[in-house]
């Protein structure tokens, strides 16, 4: 027996593949998965569109976003200026460039205020229960009671306005959601036995939540995080669409459309529809993207769709 | 042979809550008024059918669930007394083995983190000392340490259940709860992490607190075996004693029920009528009576005594 168990073993040893090699594998499983979800392959693409417009702007636009040219104002779309100018003799297509940086920015901070604070106090009211979870998730329910655009609205007008007090505002709009998963999650998964062997060990409950409850309620998190970008920055162009976001002449699509929709009726056309479009693509691809995640983190549903 | 573990009345009762203001309107005594010593070195068994309140049991003594009432005596404290910090630091006296292999080890661990909690929780040691300390348990449980860089779900449900075994040894617990530890697994490898967990005993003087509804499994590794139902203890012998000379009659209608292997015994069984009742409006006087083929007036009234017939044989029953 002794004999035979050492180069079983050895055998054993050097058909595991490595690490890297099951990583390579995994990653390809997934993306191949991913890729036969048409649409989620089309909502990434919008994401990395988009983001690369952000991050490369002075590249990719014509001219400065803010520089204006009254001689060649409220011109459609042409050679010179793709996406027509505004009524200031502004480019659009590079006003709508560069306000992807202020979208994206305010998408990634509000969904950041909202993960950061919504999933510990999800985690806290599941994990604890008692009258804590009980205020913790009835203060959630008045927060859910409200429309959410009304709410971020309020938020927004009694910090004044502007882009800080807008993205803080759609952050606190969004902490309920992920309140409210983290928190099913976290009665689901406190219930498994893995997390009772660990009290039995004598783990303390904060190093469970984050070490055991966390890490296994993340790929609904991910999902929650990648629908909620799109939410956000629809709900901050709203914002600015109103007045209470971003201040002109700063280049933010909601804004623009605001500022470009009295030209509708007179046939400027090309003010609105621009920006309007960036907005569409955008919150598309995310939650495009988002669909597609759920069904590659959820094998549940992975076998229910064709 | 001096006690490790007494309990004394220990009670958990589930609250029933109902309507807008959330009155208690009655409560499932799932667990009602225990009282057992467990011995050092000894396999403690407790049987019973689905729902008696075996699982609880484990669970109320170790307090991962808060009992509703009594007292566990172990090493001469009070766990029921102990404020939270207190009992961590009692944690590694005590341990537990699950019944499901499949969700006690959290599937985003290797092994090699799952065995390391504990010891990270309570001892203070070097990286390589944690690495060599899980390589010895590992062996110990028969796994091989090559292994430990795996996921749970790279095993089989023996080898996790391995995995589980080893964690619960990891901090040289005096006292382990098993919670069904073998009923999720094939009848082959049953006896294996059974053999596994006797000899582990015999090395590290475990005591043992044995949940099952398995008899046969019951008899090969116990010393002693209350048999529970509907949250009461209704019999508690010696293997020897119960196995032969069952007094009650729920014992013996489980006894009659265990298989034999010889297809010529010939055997009488007793088969029980009807359901068990609901822990939440349990019968009056013995909990037993409504399927109780030998019942009285007197055991519908007067709820039986838990007394001891026979030198360390207790049996609660009117009709001996």
């Amino acid at each position: 027996m002794k004999a035979s168990t050492s180069p079983s073993a050895v055998v054993a040893a050097a058909s595991e593949p490595s690490m890297l090699q099951e990583a390579w594998f995994a990653l390809r499983q997934w993306s191949k998965l991913f890729l036969r979800n048409k649409l989620a392959a089309l909502g990434l693409f919008l994401i990395v569109l988009w983001t690369l417009f952000a991050v490369a702007a002075p590249l990719v636009a014509p001219y400065a976003p803010d520089a204006t040219q009254l001689e060649a104002k409220l011109q459609g779309p042409s050679g010179a200026h793709w996406f027509g100018t505004d009524q200031f003799g502004r480019d659009i297509f590079s006003r709508v460039i560069y306000a992807a940086r202020i979208s994206i920015w305010t998408g990634l901070i509000a969904v950041g205020i909202s993960f950061f604070i919504g999933v510990p106090l999800g985690g806290i009211a599941a994990y604890y229960g008692g009258w804590i979870g009980n205020l913790i998730m009835r203060v959630m329910d008045i927060f859910l009671a409200f429309p959410s655009l009304i709410l971020a609205m309020a938020i927004a007008a009694a910090m004044g306005p502007g882009l800080i007090s807008a993205m803080m505002a759609v952050g606190i709009v969004g902490i309920p959601e992920f309140a409210r998963l983290m928190y099913s999650q976290t009665i689901y998964l406190k219930e498994r036995e893995f997390v009772e062997a660990s009290r039995s060990i004598g783990v303390k409950d904060s190093a469970i939540l984050v070490r055991h409850i966390f890490p296994n309620a993340l790929a609904p998190l991910l999902v929650r995080i990648t629908l909620g970008m799109g939410f956000s920055i629809l709900t901050a162009a709203s914002l600015s669409f109103l007045g209470l976001g971003v201040r002109p002449p700063l280049a933010e699509w909601g804004a623009m459309i605001s500022e470009g929709r009295e030209y509708i009726i007179t046939g400027e056309w090309w003010l609105v529809t621009f920006p309007g479009l960036a907005i569409a693509t955008t919150i598309l691809g995310f939650n495009l993207f988002g669909d597609g995640l759920r069904d590659v983190l959820d094998p549940r549903l992975r076998t229910s769709r064709k | 042979m001096t006690a490790l573990l007494q309990v004394r009345n220990l009670k958990k009762h589930y609250p029933i809550r109902q309507g807008l203001l959330n009155k208690q309107v009655g409560s499932v005594k799932s667990v009602d008024g225990l009282n057992f010593d467990i011995y050092e070195g000894e396999t403690f068994g407790i049987v019973g059918e689905s729902g008696c309140g075996k699982s609880t049991t484990g669970r109320s003594v170790l307090r991962l669930i808060e009992p509703t009432e009594g007292e566990v005596w172990f090493q001469g404290r009070n766990l029921m007394e102990l404020s939270s910090k207190e009992l961590r630091l009692l944690r590694p006296d005590m341990s537990m083995i699950f019944q499901d292999p499949y969700a006690s080890l959290n599937p985003r661990w290797t092994v090699q983190r799952i065995l390391e909690e504990p010891l990270q929780t309570h001892q203070s040691l070097r990286t390589s000392e944690r690495k060599q300390h899980v390589q010895e348990l590992m062996e110990r449980v028969g796994l091989s340490s090559f292994q430990a860089n795996r996921f749970p779900h790279e095993f089989s449900g023996g080898q996790r259940q391995r995995v589980g075994i080893a964690r619960a040894l990891a901090l040289n617990p005096k006292f382990i709860v098993c919670d069904e530890p073998v009923s999720a697994l094939d009848v082959s490898i049953q006896s294996q992490v059974l053999n596994l967990m006797q000899d582990l005993q015999e090395q590290s003087k475990l005591t043992y607190m044995f949940i099952s509804h398995d008899l046969s499994v019951v008899k090969f590794l116990c010393t002693r075996v209350g048999v529970m139902y509907l949250g009461k203890m209704v019999e508690l012998a010696p293997k020897r004693k119960l196995y032969a000379n069952p007094l009650h009659p729920y014992t013996k209608a489980l006894m009659s029920a265990v298989p034999v292997p010889n297809p010529k015994a010939k055997k009488e069984r007793i088969v029980l009528t009807g359901e068990v009742p609901s822990a939440k409006n349990p019968p009056q006087g013995c909990a037993f009576h409504l399927r109780c083929p030998i019942a009285t007036e007197h055991c519908r009234s007067v709820q039986p005594e838990w007394r001891e017939a026979d030198e360390e044989h207790w049996v609660a029953c009117h009709n001996l």
